[in-house]
């Protein structure tokens, strides 16, 4: 019985092949979804509703794109070097952050923090690349008030920005209690948590690298 | 047919042991395999908004299109998001999403296109009926 078991569960993780009690965990058969997989449905719930937000946003600034109110346009301000730089930045950071995965699976103290400080640098290096633009467009006079377009792009790539602070002050949190508290089961869901964040930052940048700036250098 | 509740129990604790979810999904490969798709279509996106290969008006669509692309290889890849039965609900989710950014999106574009046609400058709207 037991050794049936163990090779319908090696080759049919799910159990999808058999029927009765047999049933995937949370489908039916062997008691509630884990804590983890709830968990993480419920931070992906969180995940879909700020992807509303950001649509709200990215259609702000599709409408407004073209009010530029005597002011620049996107192609006269878009540097597309810096974008592709922070792009690179960002790709490369969400890699470290699944490195990090990998490195807490295995519970090894040492690479899950390398990791981590490799994905936080990556994002900081982005950070005050954005800022370096935003410093810049606002001494050469187009900040935020200068034109409704220049409005909705300052909302719509700072809220990113914002995220991805938020996202490297929880990183910091996240490093201090592997060290701290080591892994255990409700930090391993925190940091699921976080990862998904993290994706997820790396996902809207990719609408807004492509939708935005190079978007923008074409029109 | 009776199951083994020894065996969930065990299942149980190896799962919320707090490895990443991800766990029997995540290796280097599958990250590594991801970010070299995402390099690629990077690298297409940008080229493609330098090209003159492509016929100007068609260059937003493409770029569009290599977005969507590659927010999918990261969904697969970097989000694990799977047809697995302990991700079906995370499919749902993510489809009813979508229904709400395509409303939000193009519905905004769409009415305000139309708005800003019929509120047009008076000069111009002048000029259209000459």
């Amino acid at each position: 019985m037991s050794a049936a078991g163990a090779t319908i569960s090696t080759s049919d993780p799910y159990r999808l092949g058999s029927r009765g009690p047999n049933l995937a965990r949370g489908h039916g058969g062997g008691g509630p979804a884990s804590k983890r997989v709830v968990v993480g449905y419920g931070f992906w719930l969180f995940l879909l509703s700020d992807i509303v937000i950001f649509a709200c946003l990215f259609a702000t600034y599709a409408v407004l794109s073209d009010a530029t109110a005597g002011g620049p346009k996107a192609r006269d301000i878009f540097d597309l070097q810096r974008v592709a730089i922070e792009t690179a930045c960002l790709l490369a950071s969400s890699f470290f952050c699944g490195i990090a995965t990998i490195a807490v699976a295995r519970r090894n103290q040492i690479l899950t923090q390398a990791a981590l400080i490799a994905t936080g640098l990556l994002g900081l290096a982005f950070i005050l690349l954005e800022a370096s633009e935003f410093a810049a467009l606002h001494a050469q006079g187009d900040g935020p008030t200068r034109s409704a377009f220049l409005t909705a792009f300052f909302t719509l790539v700072g809220c990113h920005g914002v995220h991805v602070t938020a996202g490297l002050l929880w990183l910091g949190t996240m490093m201090a209690q592997f060290y701290a508290k080591g892994f255990r089961p409700d930090i391993g869901r925190r940091f699921l948590c976080f990862s998904m964040f993290w994706h997820f930052l790396d996902i809207v940048w990719v609408a807004i690298f492509s939708l935005v700036y190079l978007v923008g250098t074409r029109l | 047919m009776t199951i083994d509740p020894d065996g969930h129990d065990l299942e149980y604790q190896h799962d919320d042991l707090g490895g990443a979810s991800d766990e029997r999904n995540a290796s280097l490969g599958t990250y590594v395999l991801g970010l070299s798709l995402a390099i690629l279509l990077t690298l297409a996106s940008f080229w493609v908004a330098k090209t003159d290969l492509i016929y100007g008006p068609g260059i937003p669509v493409a770029l569009a299109t290599l977005a969507v692309a590659q927010m999918g290889i990261h969904l697969v890849f970097f989000l694990h998001l799977t047809t697995a039965p302990d991700n079906t609900n995370n499919v749902l989710a993510l489809a009813f999403g979508l229904l709400i950014v395509g409303l939000v999106v193009f519905g905004s574009v769409w009415i305000m296109a139309h708005l800003n046609y019929n509120l047009m400058p008076t000069q111009q709207l002048m000029q259209m009926q000459r």
